[in-house]
């Protein structure tokens, strides 16, 4: 089975302190930590864990600049194949639409039996990519994928609903699966498969070889145009406890017992 | 007279909040554009479900067929499209569920209309449509332009807007199904219920919740040791069951259980809206977390900014303190 991944390279912003740049429009991106995002790691697993048993291939593709080549050698590392990197500074300010398009020109050219996404981005949180992908190549799709079994040209998956609730869907091959953490256990990349993965080469392609002009990418392509980006507004703060360890036990305890829950 | 479509969403039986929280922005955007409020359900035998949402919108466009009785991104898209295209309302609303996010951005593809994803506002400014939407786990709103269009798209976060009800009587139009071929690349089997787990968290009164900040399955005895004392059970947030540190029916959140105990402690959970969906009305939060900007501290009664493991070994030892005084 041939497979293609699509990966995105973002910013671990979880545990970090983010704030707003100079622009207005984005966050300051200086000291943090970028990595795969953490829905595509996991399709990525679930790609590797695939092609072990069914034999093929796995492609990794992302659109970004140089730096997302460590997000795609973690890839080669766990296994993939192949990797693709698609560049321009015309991409810049490109929302979800847009890197669907993107993506759309390069797989059309590749042998595809199963296309994965992560269900949504870490970063711009937009959940479009794969299903707009999907439509742009003519191919079925389902998203928010926990469970993946194959049968006769079908790919059986279990969907996650809302509430604990699953739901179980059949799509036929190919299609696009859009990838929900959770589905697997990212394994831990060695340091012999980095060492091979430094070796492996990345092609490069950029708006030309995919046939697609400028205005067709970026802000003038995208159906969304960030105007302003803010903290949200509190609506309600906590009291904050400030004090030792000790203090802040204490005082913690006081307001339980208070309200007799201990 | 334009339109404004709100695209009802039910399951199993019930419609799901999502589209009453929908109904209440479409009316406050239709009454400023001028616009009428068009419900739109599809199903088979949703008759009833048409006559409740009568009761908000103007029109209720009704599509009934054996091929739409559950969830189907392909066939809604069929639908929806068509419908689009014949009405060309100027906006419509779609969840931004586990139905939405299968639905929108493909239907936004074909039929080649600007759409916006996971929105908490939406207004229009001279007729353009400016959403406002967050990022970075929501760390932070954006607020956006989009492309200019006759018709745009939407999906909705959940809980954005108040379920509001205004008594209106609306008609109900029977649309025939442009379903006319069986839908083959897509097929709904069945759903997946929880298995009955052993400790309902939804009935607890005092809960323990960790996240990320618990760093690994082997702290895990640390936050036990403070649920057992005060008497009560340990829950989470999505990434301690994506690691299979404790089991799924242990999750707070859209994805997992809505909890509404006493008393609940969040420990190193940043507060995701997923996340504070399933536990804001607790009748007391205390969070504690390392990161001062943490959205949870937005939802909390009480905040401590601090490691986790520096502070819970103590509480503990000062609530069992508590308890033997009391005994």
């Amino acid at each position: 089975m041939d497979i293609i991944v699509c990966v995105k390279h973002v910013p671990e912003t979880a545990e970090a302190d983010v704030r707003i740049d100079s622009s207005g429009k984005s966050i300051e991106k200086t000291g943090l930590v970028y990595d795969i995002n953490e829905w595509d790691d996991y399709a990525v697993e679930e790609a590797v864990r695939i092609k072990e048993k069914l034999g093929g291939t796995v492609t990794v593709i992302t659109v970004g600049s140089e730096e997302a080549d460590s997000t795609l050698r973690k890839c080669l590392a766990r296994g993939a194949d192949n990797a693709i990197r698609v560049t321009d500074p015309k991409l810049e300010g490109s929302d979800g639409y847009v890197i669907a398009k993107v993506l759309s020109r390069v797989i059309k050219d590749l042998p595809h039996d199963l296309v994965l996404t992560g269900a949504q981005a870490g970063d711009d949180g937009y959940a479009v990519v794969g299903p707009a992908l999907a439509e742009l190549l003519g191919l079925p799709h389902a998203t928010l994928v926990k469970k993946i079994e194959f049968k006769d040209g079908l790919a059986r998956v279990n969907r996650e609903l809302e509430g604990g609730i699953e739901e179980i869907v059949e799509v036929k091959l190919p299609a696009v699966l859009t990838i929900q953490t959770g589905i697997n256990e990212p394994r831990y990349v060695s340091i012999m498969g980095i060492r091979k993965a430094m070796k492996k080469e990345i092609k490069v392609l950029g708006l030309a070889d995919i046939g697609l002009s400028e205005n067709e990418v970026g802000e003038a392509g995208s159906w969304i145009k960030i105007e302003k980006m803010y903290i949200p507004p509190v609506e309600k703060q906590a009291e904050i406890i400030k004090g030792s360890p000790d203090e802040v036990a204490a005082k913690i305890a006081e307001v339980i017992k208070s309200r007799g829950l201990v | 007279m334009g339109e404004i479509f709100v695209l009802a969403e039910h399951r199993r039986g019930e419609l799901r909040d999502i589209t009453f929280e929908m109904l209440t922005k479409g009316r406050e955007l239709a009454q400023k554009t001028g616009s009428e409020l068009t419900a739109v359900i599809l199903g088979k035998n949703v008759g009833e479900y048409a006559k409740t949402l009568a009761e908000h919108a103007n029109r209720i466009l009704v599509v009934e067929d054996e091929k739409l009785e559950h969830f189907n991104s392909d066939a809604y898209q069929k639908v929806l499209s068509h419908l689009i295209r014949e009405r060309k309302p100027l906006l419509t609303m779609i969840g931004h569920t586990s139905y939405g996010i299968d639905l929108a951005p493909s239907l936004a593809i074909e039929l080649n209309l600007p759409l916006a994803t996971d929105c908490i506002d939406l207004e229009f400014e001279n007729d353009t449509l400016v959403i406002t939407r967050q990022m970075y786990g929501g760390k932070v709103n954006v607020r956006a332009r989009m492309q200019k269009a006759e018709s745009y798209l939407v999906t909705v976060r959940q809980a954005a807007f108040p379920a509001e009800k205004e008594q209106v009587s609306g008609e109900i139009v029977n649309v025939p199904s442009p379903l006319s071929e069986e839908i083959t690349e897509k097929k709904f089997i069945d759903y997946v219920l929880p298995p009955p787990g052993a400790i309902d968290i939804t009935t607890a009164d005092v809960i323990v919740a960790i996240g990320r900040g618990i760093k690994d399955e082997s702290n895990i005895p640390i936050v036990e040791e403070l649920a057992k004392t005060l008497g009560g059970v340990l829950a989470c947030s999505r990434p301690v069951v994506d690691k299979g540190w404790l089991p799924s029916d242990r999750q707070v959140g859209t994805s997992g259980k809505i909890v509404k105990p006493k008393l609940y402690i969040a420990l190193g959970i940043s507060g995701a809206f997923q996340h504070v969906l399933g536990m804001k009305n607790s009748d007391l939060i205390i969070a504690v977390n390392k990161d001062p900007n943490a959205p949870i501290f937005n939802v909390a009664d009480y905040g401590i900014v601090d490691d986790l493991f520096k502070v819970v070994p103590v509480l503990t030892e000062k609530l069992k303190e508590l308890k033997g005084m009391k005994a």
